[in-house]
C-alpha cells in the first residue's frame, strides 16, 4: 500500500509517529499551519512557527523517507484579532517561495464570525495574488454546514481564484455534496468522535463518487490518529474494493490536487515511484 | 463518475457491523439512563439528541446528512463576534 496524508500536524507528533507512517506506506504528507493550542502573542510567533514547518519538519520527515509538505496562514481561530491577523499575514510572503510550501492554509471559519471572514477574505487575497493554491478548514460540530456555504461565497467572490485549486476539508454527509457540486475538492477527515470515521468515508465514496475527494489523518495534538488513512483503506478492502481504486482515493487523488502545486509538481514523480526525498 | 460501488450484500454488512452498532446504541441508552439518574435538568444538547433519535427509524434515507443537518445552526449570516473557540455539537439556538 501507498497512501499520502494530506493533511497532519506533524509539529504535535513524534518522531514514532514518522516511523509508523512510512512503514504503513506513507510516501508524503502535507501539513497545514494551525492553532497550537494556544493564542500566540506576537506575529514573531509565528515566524518561528512557519520556520518549523519549512525547515525543522521536512528534516524530520525526511530520515523516515517521507516527502514533506506545508501550507501556511494564521487559522481562523486566532483571526478574531484582525489587526494581529493582518500582522502574520504580513509574514506569509517571505516563505512563499520555500521549496515545500504549496499555498495558503488551513485558513477558514470556527465560529463563523464577521471578523473570521475578513481575515478569510485577506488570505484568498494573498493565495489570488501569488496564485497559490488554497486548503480551507471548515467549522466544527453545529457550526459547519453555515460555515461551509460562507467559505464557498467568499471564494465564488474571489474571481482570480478557480475552485478546482481548493479543497476544503472537513467534509461531511451533510456539506460534501456542496462542495463537490460547487467544482470545489472536498477533503474526508478521520477522527473517532467527530468528522467521520473510516466506515463512514467509506460511504461516502461509495454513494458520492472518488472524483475530487480525499481522506485525511487531520493528526495533531487532540484525539487523532496518524494511521488513519492506511486504517480507512483496509476498510475500503474488507468491503471488496479493488486495490486500484483505493490507490486512486488515497494515492492517485492527492496527487493530482497537489501537482497544481510547484513545489509539489517538481517533487511528484519521485513520490509516485517511492524514491526517498533528497 | 468514479464510483466505488457497494460489493457487499446486506448479510455481509449486517454480520460486519451489527455487534459493533448493537454497542454503540446500547452506549446511548446507557448515555440516556445516566443523564436520568442525575440531578438537574436537561440542556439544549440532550435535548438535540432526542429530537435526532426518531430519524433513525422514521422510514427515510439519508439518516446521517439529516441528523448532522438537526445539530447544525441553520442561520445564514456570520455573526457579529465569535463567542469562544469551541463548539458544542449541537445548536443551543434550537432550544
Amino acid at each position: 500500500m501507498r497512501y499520502i496524508d494530506p493533511h497532519a500536524h506533524m509539529v504535535s507528533r513524534t518522531t514514532d509517529d514518522y516511523e509508523k507512517m512510512a512503514l504503513a506506506g506513507c510516501r508524503a504528507l502535507t501539513e497545514p499551519a494551525f492553532w497550537a493550542g494556544y493564542d500566540r502573542c506576537s506575529a514573531e510567533g509565528f515566524r518561528d512557527y512557519f520556520n518549523q514547518l519549512t525547515s525543522i519538519e521536512p528534516a524530520r520527515a525526511r530520515t523516515y523517507g517521507i516527502h514533506h509538505f506545508t501550507w501556511l496562514c494564521i487559522n481562523p481561530k486566532e483571526a478574531e484579532d484582525v489587526g494581529f491577523a493582518r500582522e502574520v499575514m504580513q509574514v506569509i510572503p517571505e516563505f512563499l517561495a520555500k521549496d515545500n510550501v504549496l499555498g495558503i492554509g488551513e485558513i477558514g471559519l470556527n465560529k463563523n464570525s464577521k471578523n473570521e471572514l475578513q481575515v478569510l477574505e485577506e488570505h484568498l487575497e494573498i493565495a489570488a495574488q501569488h496564485q497559490s493554491l488554497v486548503l480551507v478548514h471548515t467549522p466544527h460540530l453545529e457550526d459547519k454546514q453555515k460555515g461551509t456555504r460562507l467559505i464557498m461565497e467568499a471564494v465564488r467572490n474571489q474571481p482570480n481564484i478557480d475552485p478546482g485549486r481548493v479543497l476544503i476539508d472537513h467534509v461531511e454527509e451533510h456539506t460534501v455534496k456542496e462542495v463537490l457540486d460547487g467544482g470545489f475538492w472536498g477533503g474526508m477527515t478521520l477522527y473517532p468522535d467527530t468528522k467521520c470515521t473510516a466506515k463512514r468515508a467509506a460511504d461516502i465514496l461509495e454513494t458520492c463518487g472518488t472524483e475530487r475527494l480525499w481522506m485525511n489523518s487531520a493528526c495533531d495534538w487532540g484525539v487523532s490518529n496518524p494511521l488513519s488513512v492506511p486504517t480507512a483503506a483496509l476498510e475500503l478492502q474488507a468491503r471488496g474494493h479493488h486495490p486500484e481504486a483505493i490507490d486512486h482515493v488515497i494515492f492517485k487523488n492527492p496527487m493530482t490536487f497537489l501537482k497544481q502545486a510547484p513545489a509539489f509538481a517538481k517533487r511528484a514523480e519521485a513520490i509516485d515511484v517511492g524514491h526517498r526525498p533528497e | 463518475m468514479n464510483r466505488l460501488d457497494t460489493n457487499q450484500t446486506r448479510s455481509e454488512v449486517i454480520d460486519r457491523d451489527f455487534l459493533e452498532h448493537r454497542a454503540k446504541l446500547i452506549d446511548i441508552a446507557a448515555f440516556l439512563d445516566r443523564c436520568e439518574r442525575a440531578e438537574g435538568v436537561d440542556d439544549f444538547r440532550l435535548r438535540a439528541i432526542r429530537a435526532a433519535i426518531p430519524l433513525l427509524i422514521d422510514g427515510q434515507s439519508e439518516r446521517v446528512r439529516r441528523i448532522l443537518e438537526s445539530f447544525s445552526d441553520p442561520t445564514t449570516g456570520p455573526i457579529p463576534e465569535a463567542p469562544g473557540k469551541g463548539a458544542s455539537g449541537a445548536w443551543e439556538g434550537s432550544s
